[in-house]
């Protein structure tokens, strides 16, 4: 049985979106030149495949769905009224094609590559007496990064914090963009009270320091996770779709605070493109304020979002890092480096010093926004008619 | 002049009643006192009686926005939001929810250890930023230039919780240069303030050297600066006289907006370097639940975004002489 | 006097791009002696600001680079120096004026203040001499009160000021060589006059040689000694310029002066050069002016002719002039224009009008203070009077600022007027809703000044064309849209396969032509052209004017033509409205206004054009 989170869909989305692209550069005059561009740079070109292999485990980490129980005869269970017993758990793509490291747990901390534990313990020698030695792993020289406290694999978890931090990058732009594109255009194009009601409304918004926006909404959903409200489980037809995830209501409030600023942004150029010259001759052939807003105005404004989109991105993977510290992020059942990184803070304090788990941590996390930082600044530097006109 | 600011204040009434509104509607509205309550309370005690207690003894006994019971003004004041949000105007922040401490005098005797370190690390910061910026953008096109901008852009990947962790770990534990958190009063505070403060820069100087860059360049492609080079005038006085007095416009937009920030401190720095400052007040107040701190602590970095505001206006026609007090 | 003030060898200013070298400046020589103007014409692209750049060593790194030759001040070689030597020339023996008056000043620092800083640096005097200096340089190049305009910031001053002001800081420390790059392009009419004069009197007064970069040829007429004509980064023809204009001798400069409109050639088909430049990283082998020429023979195309003196101090790069190269069996002529340019038909003008418009009035209101309220109202359109009768066009001319563009927007409704009356064939449109205007919206069409624009570029040339379509006449279907769409890119001279593409793969000339494409689309009886051709080289503001004109001869369309450029005017109007300050301050037909001025800023208009003397006709060199 198939199971969507919330925040699959934005995973989906930013897919669809990627698609869309591929296909538009492919088609369009102005997108196209810029992909050149982009092409030229060696670095750029690797830096996208960097992002690409990131996206690819964030979609296998996506794709989920509910197993039947087996019984003992290797059969499905089946409930009395005939239908088959999901196990509770979904388990994804990247779960299953990683479950040899998933289910191969020690039982504490191990080094990378390690045969023995890292912790001493008592163990009673075939000679019945006990010593106090490292215990050998249950399965040696299998964790390459490593295990934690409780002996799950390292590198498992910072796989699984893959899909955490790309969709809280590109699932906070993307939940903003409809939000900021409406209002930042109504404000531009119409003008007049419109746009001091907008202008007000994001000034507002923005005075309002934004990390503590964000604790107000978390302490309001609760620390645990949602704490059900504007959508329940019960209010949907469809029931494999599972609203309450705390992560995306994460997004949805990181988003909330930094729509202001795309909004500001699409304002100005709204006011811009609006004094231009296809525009007045669409006016002059009497085409609707609607048909001007959706052919000239909105296109013209794609260049704009996508460059919010990938600069803001690494700011935003860094953040949960962050918010996870403070205990308002994803929460602590997430798989996330801002986790790791918490929990991993205090290893440093052990003698000996447990490091690898930090070490993995912070090294995925670097591994997608540096070139998100590197990409993103190719990308600016291809469609800022500014830099490129120059 | 004095005419100018008194306008810019007057604009900024209606965003700040605007902001008290809206953290009200959240504090009491989205999440009731009762929420409030039962979380303080805790999950044992909660009884209807324990529940309306404490709204009795904290002053959340009335309903939030309109009270109809009453008449007259009263059917506004008799609200929580009139007693409790409407007082803020007048900083008078009240009293916390849990251990019914002042909270006006404690963010008076808070926003100092916040400013030792917050303002060292944005006057050291701001001016590393723009020398390594200048600099780049002198040595534009070279390899200077590109080595300075490939550091940035790696030094601005990092998390900042890792120069933190590594700073504590290295600088603190390992060289035992300096402790590793705490603060002390008066001239003791120099050595639990350094660290901190390398943090804080380290952490902001590879997006900062970067932005600075992109203005400097910016600046430098225009056409008085052309003007300038065909006078004959030196290189270092183009850019260091002619286009680094133009690039201070969009400097300060980044700049000023964020020193009344400063009395407020950072909230990831004070909390792991245990500086008790306002930063690390607020989270404190998050983790204890405490709304009242919360909801001040909001309306406070409201007031000072905006006095940055005005600050940034202000500070724009002192350079720009374009711009008038209009 | 022996010694030239400047001489340039061979001057090489090469680009790296991502396409390769671009050769933007290839191998040009000149010399101005002491004491005369010397002026570089071309079109936009040729190289020429490029080389005034390369003369004061300023040339755009780390891409631009001197691939070679050498720049002599005063028998001096400059290239050679250091940078600090090479400062001590610059704003001090060598000054440079640019064409942006509004932006070469820097904002934030006093024009005072600014030009002191030249002569400080230069002179090494105190702050007070240097003051007493620049006040007195700001007297001699005639701006109002010098003392108080001293402590003045740029944005305060007009730009006919700004640009007194960047004279007087490029003089300030007499220098040998004025480099004026284009110096009035960005200015009115009636400014460029004034700044074109001072240039000259300060230029005998303080006996310095001027290097003037134009591409308006009338300008160089009666404002230089000499002049080089350059094509493609190198010299097409130079000369003196009486020689030049009578009697021009590369194909090029000839076609470059048919194709200027004028009110001699009212009546005529203006010359046009067909092609474009060739891009700068790919220049033909042999001469740079093949394929575009009328003239071109076989081994044009892969021989390069060399510059030599073909007449008495007249050089010309060009093969038809060179005895050796004809005297060759393989240089038969094979390309042959005929000389005589094709008279326009006369057109039955009808004389009902099909616009009239009414007293007028746009008004822009001034907001002001915490409450946005009304302080006070920008008159942009105060009452004027116009009529455009069938199948005619009226010239509505003026300089920045006087309201013309308002007005013409006004008149088809993109801007709400705020009162009068705007008949439109026998119907008052002016304050009609944008439902009850549909009708007029297909009838009226407009084209716009700039080419980059007025096309959006997300969009297709077929749905750009289209849009109208779709709007104002949805009964038609998709072929017959596609077929009205083809018919009219070829009405403008395009081919309809070019539909199916995006604007940034045309050139402006290309792109003004699908915005009338666009406007004729929807079959108007009236199009206002909003300084339609202002933005282009000279060349193709001639194909897009004699398409105007053709256009008009076939389908009887009447033009609201909005200009500041009266040759234009002159070449193509028949009747004339000249507006000053939101008013029309005077009407009547072209052959009237032109002949007999009666209002005073009319005449001041008039005398201020850079005009050739009538009479003035050039035939292409070689036989037919």
């Amino acid at each position: 049985m198939p199971v969507i989170f919330a925040t699959d869909l934005i995973v989906y989305i930013l897919f669809a979106g990627a698609f869309y692209f591929m296909l538009a550069v492919r088609k369009e005059g102005m997108l196209k030149e810029a992909w050149k561009d982009v092409k030229k740079r060696r670095l750029a070109m690797v830096c996208l495949s960097v992002l690409a292999a990131y996206s690819i485990v964030a979609l296998a980490d996506s794709i989920r769905w509910r197993d039947p129980i087996r019984n003992e005869s290797g059969r499905p269970a089946l409930s009395p009224s005939g239908g088959y017993i999901y196990s509770a758990e979904a388990l994804s793509i990247l779960d299953r094609a990683l479950s040899r490291i998933r289910l191969e747990n020690e039982k504490t901390y191990s080094a990378p590559l390690s045969s023995h534990l890292y912790v001493k313990e008592s163990i009673e020698l075939p000679d019945g007496r006990v010593a106090r030695e490292y215990p050998p792993l249950r399965y040696p020289g299998a964790h390459i990064l490593g295990t934690d406290k409780v002996g799950n694999d390292i590198l498992y978890i910072a796989l699984k914090g893959v899909r955490t931090g790309m969709v809280i990058g590109a699932g906070t732009t993307i939940v903003i963009i409809p939000f900021a594109i409406f209002f930042g255009v109504i404000a531009g194009y119409y003008g007049g009270l419109i746009d001091d009601i907008v202008q007000y409304l994001y000034t507002t918004l923005a005075s309002i320091p934004g990390v503590l926006l964000i604790v107000a909404f978390m302490l309001l959903f609760g620390s645990s996770g949602y704490q059900g409200g504007l959508i329940r489980q019960s209010d949907l037809v469809l029931q494999a779709f599972v609203p309450n995830d705390r992560l995306f209501w994460l997004c949805l409030i990181l988003g909330v605070t930094s729509w202001t600023d795309l909004c500001r942004l699409i304002r100005g150029e709204t006011l811009k493109l609006r004094e231009l010259e296809y525009v007045q001759a669409s006016r002059a052939f009497g085409v609707s304020r609607r048909g001007i807003i959706y052919r000239h105005i909105v296109p013209n404004l794609m260049h704009l979002i996508l460059i919010t989109f990938v600069l803001q991105f690494s700011g935003l993977v860094l953040a949960e890092a962050i918010l996870s510290y403070i205990g308002i992020g994803v929460g602590p059942q997430m798989w996330s480096w801002g986790n790791m990184i918490n929990t991993a803070r205090l290893e440093l304090s052990m003698e000996p010093v447990v490091w690898w788990n930090l070490l993995a941590s912070f090294v995925f996390m670097f591994g997608l926004v540096l070139p998100a930082n590197i990409f993103g600044d190719a990308v600016r530097d291809a469609l800022d008619p500014r830099l490129r006109f120059k | 002049m004095l005419a100018y600011m008194i306008r810019r204040l007057l604009y900024a009434i209606p965003i700040i009643i605007g902001v008290n509104i809206l953290t009200a509607a959240l504090f009491f509205y989205v999440n009731t006192p009762d929420d409030m309550a039962r979380k303080i309370l805790g999950e044992k005690n909660i009884t209807p009686q324990a529940i309306e207690n404490w709204k009795m003894d904290h002053g959340y006994n009335f309903p939030a926005f309109i009270n109809t019971k009453e008449k007259g003004a009263a059917v506004v004041t008799q609200t929580i939001f009139f007693q409790k949000s409407v007082p803020l105007l007048w900083f008078d922040f009240g009293r916390s929810d849990r251990n019914n401490i002042d909270i006006g005098a404690e963010i008076r005797q808070r926003m100092w250890p916040s400013l030792f370190i917050s303002l060292p690390t944005f006057a050291i910061g701001v001016t590393l930023d723009l020398f390594f910026a200048m600099m780049l953008a002198y040595y534009k096109g070279t390899y200077i230039d590109f080595l300075g901008l490939v550091a940035g852009v790696v030094l601005m990947s990092i998390s900042s919780l890792f120069y933190i962790i590594t700073g504590q770990y290295v600088f603190g534990k390992a060289l035992r240069l300096f402790p590793i958190s705490g603060y002390d009063t008066g001239i003791h505070a120099f050595k639990f303030v350094v660290l901190p403060v390398i943090v804080g820069i380290m952490s902001g100087i590879g997006a900062g050297i970067r932005f600075y860059r992109t203005v400097f360049i910016e600046e430098i492609g225009k056409d008085y600066v052309r003007t300038a080079r065909a006078k004959g005038l030196p290189e270092s006085a183009v850019l260091f006289k002619h286009a680094l007095k133009n690039a201070m416009i969009p400097v300060l937009t980044n700049v000023v907006v964020s020193i009344p920030f400063l009395f407020y401190g950072s909230l990831i720095m004070e909390t792991f370097f245990a500086i008790p400052g306002l930063g690390n007040f607020t989270i404190q107040a998050i983790q204890s639940q405490d709304f009242a701190i919360v909801r001040s602590m909001v309306y406070l970095g409201s007031l000072l975004y905006i006095a940055g505001l005005i600050l940034t206006d202000v500070s724009y026609t002192l350079v720009d002489p374009r711009v008038k007090f209009e | 006097m022996d010694i030239p003030v400047l001489e340039v060898k061979d001057l090489k200013t090469y680009f790296r791009t991502q396409r390769g070298i671009a050769k933007a400046v290839d191998g040009v020589s000149f010399s101005i002696p002491e004491g005369s103007t010397f002026a570089l014409v071309g079109e936009s692209g040729c190289g020429k600001s490029l080389t005034a750049l390369s003369i004061i060593q300023l040339v755009p790194g780390p891409s631009g680079f001197q691939a070679g030759g050498e720049i002599l001040l005063k028998g001096r070689p400059i290239t050679r120096l250091t940078e600090h030597g090479k400062r001590e020339i610059r704003g001090n023996k060598v000054s440079m004026i640019f064409q942006e008056p509004m932006t070469s000043l820097n904002p934030v620092f006093t024009v005072g203040y600014q030009t002191a800083e030249t002569i400080r640096l230069h002179r090494k005097k105190s702050a007070a001499e240097a003051r007493a200096a620049a006040i007195e340089m700001f007297g001699k190049v005639g701006l109002p009160e010098p003392q108080a305009l001293f402590d003045e910031y740029p944005h305060r001053l007009s730009g006919g000021m700004r640009q007194r002001v960047m004279i007087a800081m490029a003089l300030a420390c007499k220098p040998d060589l004025l480099i004026a790059d284009e110096p009035t392009t960005a200015l009115d009419v009636t400014i460029q006059d004034q700044i074109i004069r001072l240039i000259k009197e300060l230029k005998d007064s303080m006996k310095m040689a001027v290097l003037l970069i134009t591409h308006n040829l009338a300008l160089v007429y009666r404002n230089a000694e000499n002049v080089c004509v350059m094509y493609a980064g190198k010299v097409a023809e130079m000369t003196s310029t009486d020689e030049l204009f009578r009697n021009p001798m590369h194909p090029y400069t000839v076609k470059l002066l048919r194709s200027m409109p004028g009110y001699e050639k009212r009546g005529l088909m203006l010359d046009t050069i067909p092609g474009s430049v060739p891009p700068a990283t790919n220049y033909p082998v042999g001469c740079r002016f093949a394929g575009r020429c009328p003239r071109e023979m076989a081994g044009c195309a892969t021989i390069k002719p060399a510059l030599a003196e073909r007449a008495a101090g007249h050089f010309v790069s060009c093969h038809l002039h060179d005895s050796s190269f004809m005297s060759k069996p393989c240089s038969k002529p094979i390309m042959c224009e005929p000389d005589k340019v094709p008279p326009a038909p006369a057109l039955n003008a009808i004389k009902k009008p099909l616009l009239d418009v009414r007293n007028l009035k746009t008004y822009y209101t001034v907001r002001k203070g915490l409450f946005k309220r009304v302080k006070g109202y920008v008159r942009a359109v105060d009452g004027i009077d116009l009529s455009v009768r069938k199948g005619m066009t009226l010239a509505l001319v003026g300089e920045s600022g006087c309201g013309k563009t308002t007005a013409g927007k006004s008149i088809i409704r993109l801007i709400r007027p705020d009162s009068g009356e705007i008949v439109f064939n026998g119907e008052n449109i002016a304050s009609l809703g944008e439902r009850a205007l549909r009708p007029m919206r297909s009838r009226a069409q407009i084209i716009f000044q700039d080419p980059y624009s007025s096309l959006n570029p997300r969009m297709m040339i077929k749905d750009a064309i289209e849009e109208g379509l779709k709007t104002l006449k949805p009964d038609l279907d998709r072929a017959a849209r596609l077929d009205k769409t083809a018919r009219v890119l070829e009405r403008v001279g395009l081919a309809p396969e070019m539909m199916h593409r995006y604007p940034h793969e045309f050139s402006g000339g290309q792109r003004q032509r699908i915005g009338i494409a666009r406007a004729l689309a929807v079959d108007p009886e009236f199009i206002i052209c909003d300084e339609a051709v202002s933005a282009l080289d000279v060349s193709v503001q001639a194909q897009i004017l004699n398409l105007l004109k053709s256009i008009q001869r076939e389908s009887g369309i009447s033009y609201l033509f909005i200009t500041h450029d009266l040759a234009v005017v002159e070449y193509i109007a028949d009747e004339i409205a000249v507006m000053y300050m939101g008013k029309i301050v005077e009407r009547g037909t072209t052959d009237a206004v032109f002949s007999n001025p009666v209002h005073n800023y009319t005449k001041k208009l008039l005398s201020a054009i850079p005009t050739l003397p009538p009479g003035m006709s050039w035939k292409l060199p070689g036989k037919m």
